[in-house]
């Protein structure tokens, strides 16, 4: 992964020591009401949902129980296309770290934590460490649920990262059976930025993929939501941009162009930021065959746990297998695929069965060309060397 | 006070015994997981349905009242869906 370029903001000068964290920021002010300050912020961690009631119900369900809350910072970031979040952690971990103080005093928690991948954890020791501050540091595994917010509870008790559904969501009890506060490690670091005034509500962290000389090139970039997305992510002579992540969507390029990123801009095209990447798929690859690796992956992930994901899920994979090679394919394969894809949606502990699908069928609608060439047994595809990152195994 | 049929995905093993009980309102999926009837449960299958919770090995199955105040757990358990929702 190439290094990412210099900016300010969320992502600092590149020296992520105390020391240069106050010479750029500042001290930390008080906060009276960080709901209020919190506005129309939202969560940066896929789903989207606002700050501020989140933050309201964590503390309001702390004093309703009698108990001191928990805060989490989730730094969980198992999508093999995303990076952002890792970015973060790696450059500005006292922007998280700050966050993370101002949530606690906010919903009255006592114990703190940060749920990061092994890779972000010896500079989170050393950030913990220069500042003194009482935050446990609990590592993920890199599986693609171990960000999940159920799961991310359960890891942090010391259990298998599992979803466990939403039936008592985390902010009633969550880590300890305590109420708790999860919010991705971006929003932490806004909300710090926005006690010190700034405007940070209005750009978001991206993972960007676009082809280069020698293979794709990958960067992560702070970004305006109100930026078309044409102007974010060179589009060159892509053929279709994936919106979101592996639980995100594909739009033809010519359509995403114009697109900002905002959740209102992107609706109209069924695409959300989710996770925060964007990469544009280049005209000589084959984005059923992208597409049917990244699936088999995401089945191979389900946690297992929920009876239509683990055996719907690996059925649309293989049949999307069969799909993105050059036909003959057998009688009402397609057919097949769509409806194990309707089988899994809404039946799951988690929204894995729900985000592959979308996955499976913006893929099945912006590739019909594709499908249609297959079928009659060409491949428009001139390489097929691997766009999207796809862990060893799945491909 | 109307009543809502739920499946707790996790916990449900597809056992079918719902489905045997309460044809009214469960079909199983080709892989014998439980598709509950969308919407609010008529009040004459109320009685069977109750049988049906009760007979489920996995105890996976729940009949919630529904009482038009907004659900604390929207959506996750329905396991009756058969549109997407907005995440």
């Amino acid at each position: 992964m190439t290094a990412p370029p210099l900016a300010r903001g969320l992502l600092g000068a590149g020296d992520p020591s105390l020391a240069a964290h106050r010479a750029a920021h500042g001290p930390l002010p008080a906060v009276p009401d960080l709901a209020v300050l919190a506005g129309d912020l939202t969560g940066r961690g896929g789903a989207g949902f606002p700050v501020a009631r989140k933050l309201r119900g964590v503390a309001e369900a702390a004093r309703a129980a009698g108990t001191p809350a928990v805060v989490v910072g989730n730094g969980g970031e198992g999508e093999p296309a995303a990076a952002k979040d890792a970015v973060l952690l790696d450059r500005s971990p006292h922007l998280v770290l700050d966050g993370l103080a101002l949530a606690a005093r906010a919903v009255g928690a006592d114990t703190v934590v940060l749920a990061a991948g092994r890779r972000s954890l010896p500079g989170l020791q050393r950030a913990v460490a220069e500042r003194g501050a009482p935050v446990r540091l609990v590592e993920l595994t890199d599986r693609f649920l171990a960000g999940e917010e159920t799961a991310l509870v359960a890891a942090v008790d010391g259990g298998p990262p599992l979803p466990r559904g939403r039936a008592v969501p985390v902010w009633r009890r969550g880590v300890q059976g305590r109420p708790t506060l999860v919010h991705n490690v971006e929003t932490l670091a806004r909300l710090a930025l926005l006690a010190r005034g700034g405007p940070a509500t209005t750009s978001t962290l991206v993972t960007r993929h676009v082809p280069g000389r020698h293979g794709p090139v990958v960067d992560v970039a702070e970004v305006p939501l109100t930026a078309r997305l044409g102007d974010v992510l060179a589009l060159g002579d892509a053929q279709a941009v994936l919106v979101g992540g592996y639980h995100g969507s594909w739009v033809p390029a010519r359509a995403a162009a114009g697109l900002t990123l905002t959740r209102d801009g992107l609706a109209p095209a069924g695409a959300a930021l989710g996770a925060g990447v964007l990469a544009a798929l280049p005209a000589d690859r084959c984005g059923l065959r992208e597409t049917s690796a990244v699936v088999s992956y995401l089945a191979a992930e389900s946690a297992g746990q929920c009876g239509p994901c683990l055996n719907g899920l690996p059925r649309a994979a293989a049949g999307l297998e069969l799909l993105a090679r050059p036909g003959p394919h057998p009688p009402g394969l397609l057919a097949d695929v769509h409806r194990w894809a309707g089988l899994v949606v809404g039946r799951g502990a988690c929204a894995h069965p729900d985000g592959s699908v979308r996955l499976v069928t913006s893929a099945l609608r912006v590739f019909a060309d594709e499908l249609a060439a297959h079928a009659a047994g060409r491949c428009t595809a001139t390489s097929h060397a691997p766009f999207l990152p796809v862990p060893a195994g799945a491909r | 006070m109307s009543a809502r049929l739920r499946v707790d995905p996790v916990a449900c093993t597809g056992h079918g015994v719902c489905a045997d009980l309460l044809p009214e309102a469960v079909v199983l999926d080709e892989w014998g997981y439980p598709l509950l009837a969308a919407g609010e449960l008529p009040a004459e299958l109320r009685r069977p349905a109750r049988r049906a919770v009760a007979a489920c090995p996995a105890r996976a199955l729940r009949l919630d009242r529904a009482t038009g105040a907004r659900q604390t757990s929207p959506g996750q358990l329905t396991g009756s869906a058969q549109v997407a929702r907005p995440q």
